[in-house]
């Protein structure tokens, strides 16, 4: 296996998003691929939502169906652990990714199994599970396409749903032709996933361990369920006899008949279908079909840290759909790789930072990763507030620079500047001043009615935009002399 | 110079300038005041306001906006409408002054807060929805596109109040812009922050007003509009930015001068 | 293997108390949620299901439109009656040069067409994966089939088999009975419920064949699973 760009979730020290930003943006046939992509797929979505009538009350079923699993979020466990016992599957707890990693190797290695296959899961992404295995002297197959091809790449996933939407078919020929031997192969889309098929078919039917991750788990049955289109997913958890699944806290659901909105939902959102291909809902173990060993991984890894913020914990809502992404200004010109995170997009922007904790200087950048402009709230199925939370986790991310303490926390030129400016706000006699002050200042800057070039770090403005000089009078200065004194109204309060 | 008894003249109206418009664009001010006193409202400009803190907040800098949200309210708690040529600044205090009192942990302000919030209003929603005033007597021959800036659209939740004063105006040729609800990049301090990001977007909107072969570019946001406005005057494309509130206060008799 | 996984889970607290990973959870999880009363119920939380339970539709065109949208899958449907059923299932299979097909136990045998030879699978009898993947196809019934979305929902009951035999093979002709089919995709989780609680059999949506968009978000049918589904619908 090729070594892989750190992430956030990988340890060490990761780039900004303005950093790796920039370098998506310089490369034009991603930028070309990923408007495409994002325009199609959310054209597509807005048609397979305008057909539902009763849309915002199943959207507002899901957000509350999910407040409420959060709210009880450990009876709902314990409840899920006893259903799954019941059903004849086995349930284990892990603190943290490395604890999940060693649970999955340990069920693995006691099965004597050199490979399992697996259905893509971003928990094991997160867990860096297959780096883990192949430590262990086990090799993990990815069997969605998409994962197979970065997986073969040696590349990390920039999209939740379509994981190599940055590759175009050239590249997905010439890799499998290099890396799985195919011979005379077309860049014919149909051609390349036959390859795949008869590739996998082998693995699959050999295979003595699956590995899925869950969509969601019914406390009330013990009831898993993994969407997905291609039949990977079923071949994972039919064909082994042994399946492990990996889940995080928080995508327990409390019963059944709660499907019937998730299941409504989470298609329309994700590939824009009314229903996806395939849906697999397993109960433990069955007799005479299927795996007859099920083991079912409940990881923490963050989520209690998400879950104990007020504001955030709505975060946890998620359900992986990936619809705030397509509809993401950002993600549409930068993919998802400058997120440097198994979760890009909006969702990440907000997921990866409170996963990982505030004050990493790379995933505290995220929350800054947006315009606020709404888009992914107004599309989320859940009806999370990315924007609050992206607001409230730029706060954290500002009070944790500033109680740090250190000198060079203190003497950052945006603290600086805002902490200045705030006080200048602070008073109206300030005010006024620093307003007749910024006349007077920009005559150094100001040519021929406007700013072409701002100096330091505002000079990202002056990049492709011209600015407009302030002008000779203040709005407030005109009040003050169309109205005289008399109307020299102070205020109500103040 | 007020007709007494029309409609909104009961009212007392505060206009909130914003400081952004304060200091960069008078002109927009003038504008708005112009338009409603035009249609009898009387407006109060209380020159203790400085800025709502939306900066400060949405960058992060939020215990240093904290004190920007009490003296907001103190200067406009008492008014029974507060009108802003600002969709962003009308958005901060209606949506994100509950969070922050809440993080104030002040309760008192929470209350002052929830009484204040639903009273301020961004200009178009003001003269359509509190008014229902939608023809506001303006001329302005010109070829124009509106730009529904993100706040007034998602978070303020207008509508269609700003197109239905610009269908109103006599003389005009209203065009529809592509893409119209797609985020020009500006987004407060992203524009600095995230550069590369924020210009990717804006080429996009600036390639969507081009195509509509408009003169005018309008919004009810000088954010934005300074941002549209900036890259157009850069790229030397002969359209303006002009805001909403310039465009309803425009009369036939001016634009014979 | 439990004791390894115990063990596992197992970590040395401060003043040398052991803990499980289960219990460390379960006490963050209280603890990130000490801002619920303690005396809220998980029912307290109200859950507004305003979304439609019933479609209310005359039958026939609730079955309509279940033809209708399987069609969009790319699925091949005929509505056939009951009586012509056999024919039908003969024509289909002579239509793809099928010469074998898997019978899932349970199946009428009046379904099954002459000149064929037939892989039964039963309990007594189980057909290998490499028989199942070497197959010309299989020929199941359903459980249900849902109109408003296009779905077909086994359930490994009558009929319809455990989940490989309509995994494996590359063909899978499907016989949905009109009474089958219901309106919404509630009704169909509310009549799912039953088969579930009782014997916990696995459940499994299909809607259409196994298909992908890796590639250039270009829809490509058929990757894993069958990559021809063909539903006839008796009534």
């Amino acid at each position: 296996m090729e070594i892989k760009a750190p992430d956030a979730f990988s340890g060490g020290r990761t780039p900004s998003f303005e950093e790796s930003a920039r370098e998506s943006l310089a490369d034009t046939q991603l930028r070309r691929n990923l408007g495409k992509a994002t325009q199609t797929i959310r054209r597509k979505r807005a048609v397979a939502v305008e057909e539902m009538p009763d849309w915002e009350q199943l959207r507002e079923a899901g957000r509350a169906l999910k407040e409420r699993t959060l709210r009880h979020l450990d009876e709902y466990l314990l409840q899920l652990e006893e259903s799954v016992k019941r059903a004849g599957g086995r349930v284990h707890w892990a603190r943290d990714a490395e604890e999940a990693n060693g649970i999955i190797a340990g069920i693995a290695k006691s099965h004597k199994a050199r490979e399992v296959v697996k259905v893509k899961s971003i928990a094991t992404d997160e867990t860096k599970l297959n780096e883990h295995l192949e430590g262990e002297g086990i090799e993990a197959f990815e069997t969605d396409l998409a994962e197979l091809i970065i997986q073969l790449a040696g590349e990390t996933s920039s999209h939740i749903l379509v994981p190599a939407i940055h590759k175009n078919r050239s590249e997905i020929r010439e890799l499998f032709m290099r890396k799985l031997g195919a011979r005379g192969l077309s860049d014919d889309p149909p051609d390349l996933a036959n390859v795949a098929r008869l590739y996998l078919r082998e693995k699959f039917l050999g295979a003595k361990v699956g590995i899925s991750g869950a969509n969601f788990a019914v406390a009330e049955t013990g009831t898993v369920c993994v969407v997905e289109s291609e039949g990977n997913g079923r071949m994972c958890t039919t064909l082994p006899p042994v399946l492990v699944t990996l889940m995080g806290i928080e995508k327990v659901i409390p019963t059944w008949r709660d499907y019937e909105v998730f299941m409504q939902l989470l298609p329309r959102s994700s590939t824009a279908e009314r229903m996806n291909p395939y849906t697999s809902f397993w109960t433990g173990v069955s007799e005479g079909d299927g795996p007859q060993e099920f083991h079912l991984v409940l990881m923490d890894n963050g989520r209690t840290e998400v879950l104990a913020d007020e504001i955030g914990r709505q975060t946890l809502n998620c359900i992986r759909c990936s619809a705030c992404l397509n509809v993401c200004p950002v993600y549409e010109r930068t993919g998802g790789h400058a997120y440097n995170s198994v979760y890009p997009g909006p969702i990440g922007a907000i997921l990866t930072p409170q996963l990982v904790g505030i004050g990493r200087p790379g995933s505290d950048s995220l929350p800054y990763a947006s315009s606020l402009c709404g888009a992914c709230y107004e599309v989320c199925p859940v009806k999370i507030n990315i924007p609050e939370v992206l607001i409230h986790l730029r706060g954290k991310v500002v009070r944790h620079k500033q109680d740090e303490g250190s000198i060079k926390g203190k003497l950052d030129p945006e603290n600086v500047a805002m902490k200045a400016m705030a006080k200048t706000f602070s008073d109206r006699r300030l005010y006024e001043g620093a307003q007749r002050a910024a006349r007077i200042g920009q005559w150094p800057l100001a040519r021929g009615g406007t700013i072409h070039r701002l100096p330091g770090r505002l000079a990202g403005w002056t990049e492709a935009r011209e600015l407009k000089p302030v002008p000779e009078q203040t709005f407030r200065e005109w009040w003050r002399s169309r109205n005289g004194s008399a109307k020299d109204s102070s205020g109500a309060g103040a | 110079m007020i007709p007494d008894g029309e409609k909104g003249s009961t009212l007392r109206v505060a206009l909130f300038i914003t400081c952004f418009n304060d200091t960069l664009f008078p002109e927009t001010g003038r504008a708005t005041v112009e338009v409603l006193e035009r249609l009898g409202v009387r407006v109060d400009f209380p020159l203790e306001q400085t800025c709502c803190g939306q900066m400060h907040f949405n960058t992060g800098y939020q215990r240093e906006a904290i004190p920007l949200v009490r003296r907001f309210v103190n200067v406009f708690k008492d008014y029974d409408a507060v009108v802003a040529p600002s969709g962003s600044c009308a958005g901060m205090v209606r949506e994100l002054y509950p969070m922050a009192a809440e993080l104030a942990h002040d309760k008192r302000l929470g209350a002052d807060v929830e009484e204040l919030a639903p009273k301020v209003f961004e200009l178009s929603e003001f003269l359509v929805k509190k008014l229902g005033v939608t023809d506001v007597g303006a001329y302005y021959p010109h070829r124009v596109t509106y730009h529904p800036t993100c706040h007034s659209l998602r978070m303020l939740k207008v509508g269609d109040a700003p197109l239905k004063l610009l269908r109103a105006v006599n003389g005009m040729d209203l065009v529809e812009l592509p893409e119209a609800k797609e985020c020009c990049g500006f987004g407060g301090t992203f524009a600095v922050k995230n550069a590369d990001t924020s210009i990717a977007m804006l080429s996009d909107k600036l390639r969507h007003v081009l195509d509509t072969e408009a003169e005018v570019c309008t919004a009810g946001d000088n954010s934005c509009l300074m941002h549209i406005g900036g890259g157009l005057k850069r790229q030397r494309a002969g359209v303006r930015a002009v805001h909403l509130a310039e465009i309803l206060a425009s009369e036939a008799t001016e634009e014979r001068e | 293997m439990v004791e390894v996984e115990e063990r596992l889970g197992e970590r040395l607290l401060g003043g040398g108390r052991v803990t499980t990973a289960r219990e460390e959870i379960l006490r963050r999880i209280r603890r990130a949620t000490h801002d619920v009363p303690k005396d809220e119920h998980p029912g307290d939380v109200s859950v507004e299901r305003g979304y439609r339970n019933r479609d209310d539709a005359p039958r026939e065109e609730i079955v309509a439109r279940f033809a209708e949208r399987v069609a969009e899958y790319e699925a091949t449907v005929h509505r056939v009656s009951e009586d012509k059923l056999p024919r039908a299932i003969a024509e289909a299979c002579e239509r793809r040069g099928i010469k074998q097909l898997v019978i899932p136990p349970g199946l009428p045998e009046g379904w099954v067409p002459d000149g064929i030879e037939l892989l039964r699978d039963g309990a007594s009898m189980r057909l290998s994966n490499e028989e199942l993947d070497w197959s010309d196809g299989v020929l199941t019934g359903c459980a249900l089939g849902i109109s408003q979305t296009g779905t077909i929902v086994l359930t490994v009951g009558e009929a319809q088999g455990r989940r490989a035999l309509t995994l494996l093979p590359d063909y899978h002709l499907c016989v949905v009975r009109e009474e089958q089919v219901v309106g919404l995709v509630p009704e169909a989780f509310a009549q799912l419920e039953e088969a579930l609680k009782g014997e916990r059999r696995a459940i499994t949506f299909i809607s259409g064949p196994s298909a992908t968009s890796d590639i250039e978000l270009n829809r490509v049918e058929g990757v894993h699973g069958p990559r021809t589904l063909e539903v006839l619908i008796a009534g």
